[in-house]
């Protein structure tokens, strides 16, 4: 503004001849000429080349089993038990046998699997109340309108309170190896499934100096549970509360209406398990609780090993070799047309 | 007006009873006319007249106009209290507000909310405060100007303190006193009461009002006409009666009742206007009659008219289109959603939640629901910041416009202004141009090029080298800058409101000396431009050096022969010839003298303004003397008296206010008398004012004349040494070489008029003593008035040639695109005179018919001429014009021109100026009758159809168009404007001519079509002599019937209906005043300058607002495309994977500054390339840019791209654990980070400003994620996107998608 004061006299208004104002800046105009544009293709499709090749072989070093349990086995007459109204909240066993062909070797992730369970409905996913999880107790007592139409249950509030945690998947898996010396329970991490941030940030259990259940006193459980949020876990005493880990990891609400959440993960320490799940055959143990047939769900046990990009998911590789074949392509076209008609060909590339 | 209502509310309750019934019965007496009543007379009972308002009850009782509107003006829109109220109403009236805010109250229905409703209000309230910003900023500028105008100072009279007072403007009241001075500004509409003139005339230039910068008389009201001596406001008792406060500023009717009961009518001759200059008068007084927004010209002033381009337009439609599909995509997704509950029939699965009663809502009612639920949804795709980017993009244009170095006028200080800030990209649309002639195309500078003097001719070569000269020191200056010290003094000028500014100009007093460097010279020129007509173009003519010894001779032998009372006719007669051509240039015209002696001088005017004049003594005092000796070779009562001049001197002597100037005025007038009656002056006095204006202590003379042809006549004769130093209404002194100064007792002066087209003076020649006739006029009028010369005698035969010679020189110089002016005289005996004055007086005194007989009058007088020469005046084209318009037409734009001007002259300027060329055939339509004109259209459209199917076989026109083939005139009616928006219209080499009155008849309703299908094919159109009304008429007639962009481009008051009517209106800022400025979207100071706008900012706002609208159709489908492509998964339930945030300000924030920047400063082609390929531009003409296809294309484009963003990351993460944010996250970032190279293919140009732009917008992107999926866990319910993003950044699946997506979804491109 200096500069304003001293331009007095007859040009004062006279603008300012700066670069910028005159609209003068350096600019680099991309002249898309075949030397630079065919190179630049042919790099392209070599990196998408070697990630999908790279990634591709990674992907098939991996193992999945899938198990769909819903009518397989003597579950079917959980199925059937459960399609009776008045067998609602009522608990049934079964058992599914899982043959592994091959060793599943690494870590191996113990998912149960839901279709058609639609978790991504808009008011569904709304039907929360954050804060109550959090453990706030005012929060507790007072859930978030949100919560509708789970909020209150004969005048208690429920904790935790919405859709969401009303629907919670509440079949329970056992793992067993039938290894030639009879059957072995397979060792699972039931804790360590959630996000670190979940567990120790987003979910926190309402303070009481006394027990769980004195925390929660005062809230009723949601209408489809058949027990407290304090006793979801009767084998771990510190996995109860909304700090349950399969609540959590149930609270994390899928993207897709076919979908699958950890469960758990192999507990490597014990043979014959230390170098992952041995060949053979298994059975797991349910109890077959959550009913789907009101939606043409389908349950599903997997078992899975993982790579560092996630799960047994050909798709990423595959999507990388079409499009390094397409860049590849486009670059083969190019370069003939370049080599037919010149210089021309820089044209073609808009 | 707030002054006058809270002393209002002083009055007591009783009288204001009275008050309110004096009121009302006032009103109805009073609904034609206003009474002004003089604020002196109430104030004869208040104890304190100084401070007007509040002289106590009982004279605010009186005031009888206080209902008028005071000074103030207060252009403001808003005041603190109502700006927000206000504001928001008016945005309110903006469709598309009212559309996001309905959206956003959508939200806080609970049934159909989507979002967190106070997240949803973000937008629309951003958008909303950022217009409301940027209004309240407009009008602060506002109120700063209203400021500084009402604050300017005037001389009001004071009762209380019996002299004026200095006030602000806005304490200026109707009824107010008001005394004006020498080159102020009024301050209000002013009814003229008295002038220091001794003619009871004042000067005023209106170049603010109606941009001629001639000077206007104004007459002194007829009652106060015969008042002597100094108008005393305390005596005035007279009540004015006149017409309400209109915007006709060429009316003005009213009466004056005075005390005695005299009515006395009012014209707008009395009225002084507000906002013109005082000029040549020292000093006026005058009574308020409006004031503040009643003035004419404020009434006149209208605001900056909101445009809508074409570009908004079409983009408009495009918004219509979006708002279909939304409604399709929301309506779809209803059903779906409707038809996916169907399917759970009566028994609902565990995720759907009920309504909040608990009731099962029926499918049908949730899809109503979901209807609304999705239009907030999806609402993006409406794209509400498009309306704001568009605005700021448009005002980025127009600042860099703005501030464009090369639109840039040194010598006037001026750069281009747009006035319009909404169509800029208009400019880039253009088809056809209409250009006024005169000021627009040419300087309206006349300068002096060449003459013929007894058939003689003299072709100035020297002064047009040095013509030459001055361009190319125009030319050369252009990086020059001369800014050294601020000391000029400085003109005030009021421009009008709008301008924003009062603009303090600077008038030189300094002589400008051409021995001075180049840049002084140039400077001076700056300078001087603000005195009237003189540049030094127009002053300083370098005379040819044959001519001028002639002169030198002449007179010199004329001096001679004189010294020795030898009879005049021993002068060789072309050297008499020479003489009297130059007496002639010198005197036959309206000039006023006036040198930086006298005392309308600015610098002294300002030593005034700082030491206030106290008393009318004073002020007479300090100024009568030196006018008195400057004027000493000025009026004289002569010998032979006229009636009318007897009265003249005696009044101008009894008007002198002190017996002390008395005296000095008779002592100069006792030598005066002796100058006139001694025809060679003594030789002292000679010598005094030998070398006219080039003496260098008395500074050069300047003239003021009425039309700037005169000016440069003047200059030019001066050039000879024959110096026009002194006029008085009767008498006019002229110094001649060797003979010294001359009085010319001035008899008549029978001025111009269109009719006759030329003036004459009668004068007694001090030498001869005869009395002789000068005319001067169009070589026309002239010609035919000559005396046919005597046959046998050589004289005769002599004249015979020099009429032959004159007249083959005369279409010399008209080709050359001059203007033509013949100088003849003729010589009366006394008796010839005293019978044609005896009918003359008739005439003057006559009381029917006056003008008519005067003019019967003058016809009688001019007959029997004898031809002197003639001259050729160039009405200097502006620099570049030719270029100019070859480089527009070759950009495909037509160009009309539309003037004022007679043919001949329109004609060779249009020559001159490269808009017709000489090897086109021209059509010249003349008509004089609708019929006449009827068969002329049919006629040359036969002939252009004829021409066109000959000129059809040659391979410049390879197709013709069926329907020049018939010759059916219903035909030729203009296609539908869609199949001629893209097929131009093939134009001819032809140029088309065409008169004011033909085109009168042309632009009826019945030939209208034929003219334009004439007119189109034509490749230049003139029009002359046309009036405003036809210049509109013809442009919107283009403008509606051949739907096409029109760009009207003026610079006087003629042009504003032209201007006004255009899609664009161009006024030029430079000679002439502001009215075309005023009315125009875009004031530019040279026509040259056009090229640059349209071809190069025209092109490139255009093609940048097109490429940014598609972009943000793209942008805006392709991001809600995502959100569509997932309802197909969540049973379209209308929930979406992008986080409510990243929803809301996707649009808003993290892809908007990209291409801001963009919009603002990419060029698709560089300056110079636009300039040099004028082709370039009718993309632009054609729309090229933003063509409906494009919008399907980029919806295409959008679709295309939103599938691979988001089936590649849904097939990637399909069957996994993924939760839907850890998903829809990725999706965000792919959309942005496509949609930010998407921009950058589309960037043609990068600079560091692209580059920052796109890396900050990333980086908000991120930063925004980190920070709000960090910050709180619980307070953006419903969503919880917490630690998403920072798990994420640590999953090579992130990096993996963002490599891919982009690649393979760009790879179309």
């Amino acid at each position: 503004m200096g500069k304003e004061a001293a331009k007095k006299g007859p040009l004062a208004s006279r603008p300012d001849n700066s670069a910028f104002m005159q609209q003068r800046l350096p600019a680099w105009s991309p002249m898309l000429t075949a030397s630079t544009v065919l190179p630049f293709l042919y790099c392209m499709a070599a990196l998408c080349m070697f990630l999908g090749v790279l990634l591709l072989i990674t992907v098939e070093g991996t193992q999945e089993m899938k198990m769909d349990y819903t009518e397989a086995g003597s579950c079917n007459d959980c199925f059937k038990f459960l399609q009776n109204v008045i067998n609602a909240g009522k608990s049934c066993s079964c058992k599914v046998m899982i043959p592994l062909e091959q060793e599943f070797k690494g870590n191996v992730f113990f998912y149960y699997g839901l279709q058609n369970f639609h978790q991504n409905l808009r008011k569904y996913m709304d039907s929360r109340d954050d804060a109550q999880m959090v453990g706030r107790k005012y929060n507790l007592k007072k859930p978030s309108p949100y919560c509708e139409p789970y909020i209150t249950d004969k005048n208690l509030p429920i904790a935790p309170c919405g859709a969401v945690a009303n629907s919670m998947f509440n079949d329970s898996f056992s793992l067993w190896y039938h290894s030639p010396s009879g059957p072995i329970a397979v060792p699972l991490y039931r804790n360590g499934i959630t996000w670190y941030t979940d567990e120790n940030v987003k979910f926190r259990n309402p303070y009481s100096n006394q027990s769980l259940a004195q925390a929660f006193n005062g809230t009723t459980k949601p209408p489809y549970w058949q027990q407290p949020v304090y006793k979801l876990d009767p084998s771990n005493p510190n996995n109860n509360g909304f700090i349950n880990e399969d609540l959590i990891v149930w609270m994390r609400e899928a993207a897709f209406p076919n979908f699958k959440k950890l469960y758990g993960i192999l507990k490597r320490t014990k043979e014959p398990f230390t170098n992952g799940l041995p060949a053979g055959n298994y059975s797991i143990n349910i109890s077959y609780n959550f009913p789907v047939q009101h939606f043409n769900g389908r349950k599903q046990v997997v078992l899975s090993t993982v790579t560092w990009f996630g799960g047994q998911n050909r798709f990423l590789p595959i999507a990388y070799l079409v499009t390094s074949g397409l860049v590849l392509l486009m670059a083969v076209i190019l370069t003939v047309i370049w080599w037919k008609f010149g210089r021309n060909a820089k044209n073609m590339e808009e | 007006m707030a002054s006058e209502s809270e002393d209002a509310g002083t009055v007591k309750a009783a009288r204001a009873t009275t008050q309110k019934k004096r009121r009302r019965k006032k009103k109805k007496k009073e609904s034609k006319t206003r009474v002004v009543h003089a604020n002196i007379s109430r104030q004869r009972r208040g104890g304190d007249g100084g401070e007007e308002g509040d002289g106590g009850d009982e004279v605010e009782e009186e005031d009888p106009n206080r209902r008028f509107a005071g000074n103030e003006i207060k252009t403001t829109k808003y005041t603190l209290l109502s700006f927000l109220p206000k504001n928001l109403f008016e945005q309110f009236h903006r469709f598309a507000n009212v559309y996001f805010v309905f959206i956003a109250l959508l939200n806080f229905v609970p049934v159909v909310n989507a979002f967190q409703p106070e997240l949803a209000l973000a937008p629309v309230v951003f958008i909303l405060s950022v217009t409301a910003v940027k209004d309240l900023w407009e009008d602060y500028r506002r109120h700063r100007s209203d400021t500084e105008i009402n604050h300017m100072d005037c001389l009001v009279y004071s009762r209380a303190e019996r002299s004026y007072l200095e006030r602000f403007w806005k304490q200026v009241r109707v009824g107010d006193f008001i005394r004006l001075r020498c080159n102020e500004i009024l301050p209000a509409d002013v009814l003229l009461l008295s002038s220091s003139d001794p003619d009871r005339l004042c000067h005023i230039e209106t170049a603010t009002l109606d941009g001629e910068t001639n000077l206007k008389q104004r007459q002194v009201v007829r009652s106060f006409f015969h008042l002597d001596c100094e108008f005393d406001p305390s005596k005035y008792n007279g009540v004015i009666e006149c017409e309400k406060p209109n915007n006709d500023l060429n009316r003005f009717r009213g009466y004056i009742i005075h005390g005695s009961g005299r009515k006395c009518g009012l014209y707008k001759e009395n009225l002084l206007l507000r906002g013109c200059t005082i000029r040549n008068t020292e000093e006026a007084v005058g009574i308020v009659i409006y004031a503040g927004h009643e003035t004419k010209a404020m009434l006149n002033n209208n605001g900056p008219r909101y445009k809508r381009s074409k570009l908004e337009r079409q983009m408009n439609v495009d918004v219509f289109w979006c708002v279909i599909i939304l409604l399709v995509m929301c309506l779809f997704t209803a059903i779906g959603h409707g038809l996916w509950l169907f399917q759970y029939g009566d028994k609902r699965p565990v995720f759907d939640v009920l309504s909040p009663e608990g009731a099962d809502l029926s499918p049908g009612l949730s899809a109503v629901y979901l209807f609304l639920t999705m239009i907030i949804v999806f609402q993006v795709l409406i794209p509400i910041s498009l309306f704001v980017s568009i605005e700021i993009v448009k005002i980025c244009q127009v600042f860099f416009i703005h501030q464009d170095w090369e639109l840039y006028d040194e010598e006037t200080d001026t750069h281009l202004q747009c006035r319009a800030l909404n169509i800029t990209e208009d400019l880039g649309q253009m088809q056809y141009i209409f250009s006024d002639k005169t000021g627009t195309l040419t300087e309206n500078k006349m300068v002096f090029r060449r003459c013929t003097v007894a058939g003689v001719e003299y072709s100035h070569d020297a002064n047009a080298r040095r013509l030459a000269m001055y361009q190319e020191l125009d030319s050369e200056d252009e990086g020059e800058c001369p800014s050294r010290g601020g000391t000029l003094p400085r003109r005030d000028s009021v421009g009008s409101h709008q301008s924003a500014r009062v603009v303090l100009r600077s008038q030189s007093t300094k002589s400008h000396r051409r021995t001075g460097s180049r840049a002084e010279a140039k400077r001076a020129s700056i300078l001087s431009k603000h005195t009237a007509f003189s540049s030094p173009m127009e002053k300083d003519i370098t005379p040819d050096p044959q001519l001028l010894d002639k002169v030198n001779e002449g007179s010199s032998q004329l001096n001679f022969i004189h010294f020795h009372r030898q009879p005049m006719s021993q002068l060789p007669s072309d050297l008499a010839d020479i003489i009297d051509f130059f007496v002639a240039l010198t005197i036959c015209n309206t000039v006023v003298v006036s040198s930086p002696d006298q005392p309308r001088q600015k610098v002294r005017m300002r030593f005034e303004l700082k030491s206030p004049v106290k008393t009318i003594e004073d002020f007479i005092k300090r100024f009568t003397p030196s006018r008195l000796t400057s004027g000493s070779n000025s009026s004289s009562s002569s010998s032979l008296v006229t009636n009318r001049s007897s009265t003249r001197a005696c009044s101008s002597v009894l008007s002198s206010p002190s017996a002390e100037s008395t005296l000095t005025k008779l002592d100069e007038e006792g030598s005066r008398l002796q100058a006139a009656f001694s025809p060679v002056p003594p030789s002292y006095e000679g010598r005094a004012w030998g070398g006219g204006g080039r003496e260098p202590e008395g500074g050069e003379l300047r003239y003021e004349a009425e039309s700037p042809d005169e000016a440069a006549l003047v200059y030019a004769a001066r050039a000879y040494k024959c110096s026009l130093v002194g006029r008085l209404p009767d008498q006019v002194t002229v110094e001649l070489p060797h003979l010294g100064k001359l009085g010319f007792e001035l008899l008549h002066t029978l001025g111009f008029d269109a009719t006759r087209k030329r003036m004459s003076v009668v004068v007694r020649h001090p030498l001869t003593d005869q009395i002789t006739v000068y005319t001067k006029g169009a070589d026309s009028a002239i010609m035919e008035l000559i005396k046919p010369p005597l046959t046998d005698n050589s004289k005769g035969k002599r004249q015979r040639k020099i009429l032959y010679k004159t007249q083959n020189y005369l279409n010399l110089y008209a080709a050359d695109g001059l203007r033509t002016l013949c100088i003849a005289k003729k010589t009366l005996s006394k008796e010839e005179y005293a019978c044609w004055l005896q009918g003359h007086l008739q005439a003057e005194t006559a009381i029917q018919g006056r003008e008519e007989q005067l003019f019967q009058s003058a016809l009688r007088l001019e007959t029997d001429l004898q031809l002197l020469g003639a001259t050729g005046i160039e009405d200097r084209l502006q620099d570049g014009v030719p270029e100019t318009i070859a480089s527009l037409r070759k950009a495909g734009l037509q160009i009309w021109v539309l003037t004022g001007d007679k043919q001949e002259t329109a004609v060779n300027i249009a020559y001159a100026c490269k808009l017709l060329d000489p090897e086109e055939e021209i059509l010249t339509l003349n008509a004089d009758s609708q019929e006449a004109c009827a068969v002329l259209l049919e006629e040359s459209l036969l002939y252009i159809q004829a021409k066109f199917l000959c000129s059809s076989s040659s391979p410049h026109h390879p197709s013709m168009p069926p329907f020049h083939g018939d010759l059916s005139a219903f035909h030729l009616y203009p296609p539908p404007a869609s199949s001629h928006a893209s097929t131009p219209f093939l134009v001819h080499r032809l140029g088309l001519v065409i008169d004011g009155r033909t085109l009168a008849y042309a632009l009826d309703k019945s030939l209208e079509d034929k003219f334009l299908a004439v007119a189109r094919s034509c490749r230049s159109v003139l029009c002359c002599r046309s009036t405003p009304l036809q210049k509109s008429t013809v442009v919107k007639l283009v403008r509606n019937k051949l739907k096409v962009m029109t760009l009207a481009i003026g610079d006087g008051a003629n042009d504003v209906s032209m201007i006004q009517v255009a899609d664009v209106g161009v006024g030029i800022s430079g000679q002439e005043g502001m009215q075309a400025v005023m009315a125009s979207d875009f004031a530019l100071p040279r026509f040259q300058y056009l090229q640059k706008l349209l071809l190069v900012h025209g092109h490139w706002c255009y093609s940048r607002l097109a490429n940014m609208i598609l972009y943000f159709f793209y942008k805006n489908a392709m991001f809600v495309a995502l959100i569509f492509w997932f309802q197909f998964y969540c049973g379209f339930s209308g929930s979406s994977m992008v986080d409510q945030w990243y929803l809301v300000f996707f649009n808003l924030m993290f892809s908007a500054f990209p291409q801001l920047v963009t919009a603002t400063l990419d060029k698709d082609v560089s300056a110079q390339t636009l300039q040099t390929l004028p082709q370039l531009y009718m993309n632009g003409q054609n729309s090229e840019e933003y063509k409906p296809y494009m919008f399907w294309m980029n919806m295409i484009d959008a679709f295309y791209q939103s599938l691979v963003c988001f089936f590649i990351p849904y097939f990637a993460y399909a069957d996994s654990d993924v939760d839907l944010f850890t998903w829809g996250t990725p999706i965000t970032t792919l959309a942005l980070i496509t949609i930010l190279l998407h921009l950058g293919i589309e960037t043609k140009t990068w600079t560091w400003m692209n580059v920052a732009s796109i890396v900050f917008s990333v980086c908000l992107f991120f930063g925004v994620a980190l920070s709000y999926n960090s910050s709180c866990p619980t307070c953006y319910a419903p969503s919880n996107p917490y630690w998403t993003i920072q798990r994420l950044l640590l999953d090579p699946r992130f990096y993996l998608l963002c490599l891919v997506t982009p690649v393979t979804a760009l790879l179309p491109r």
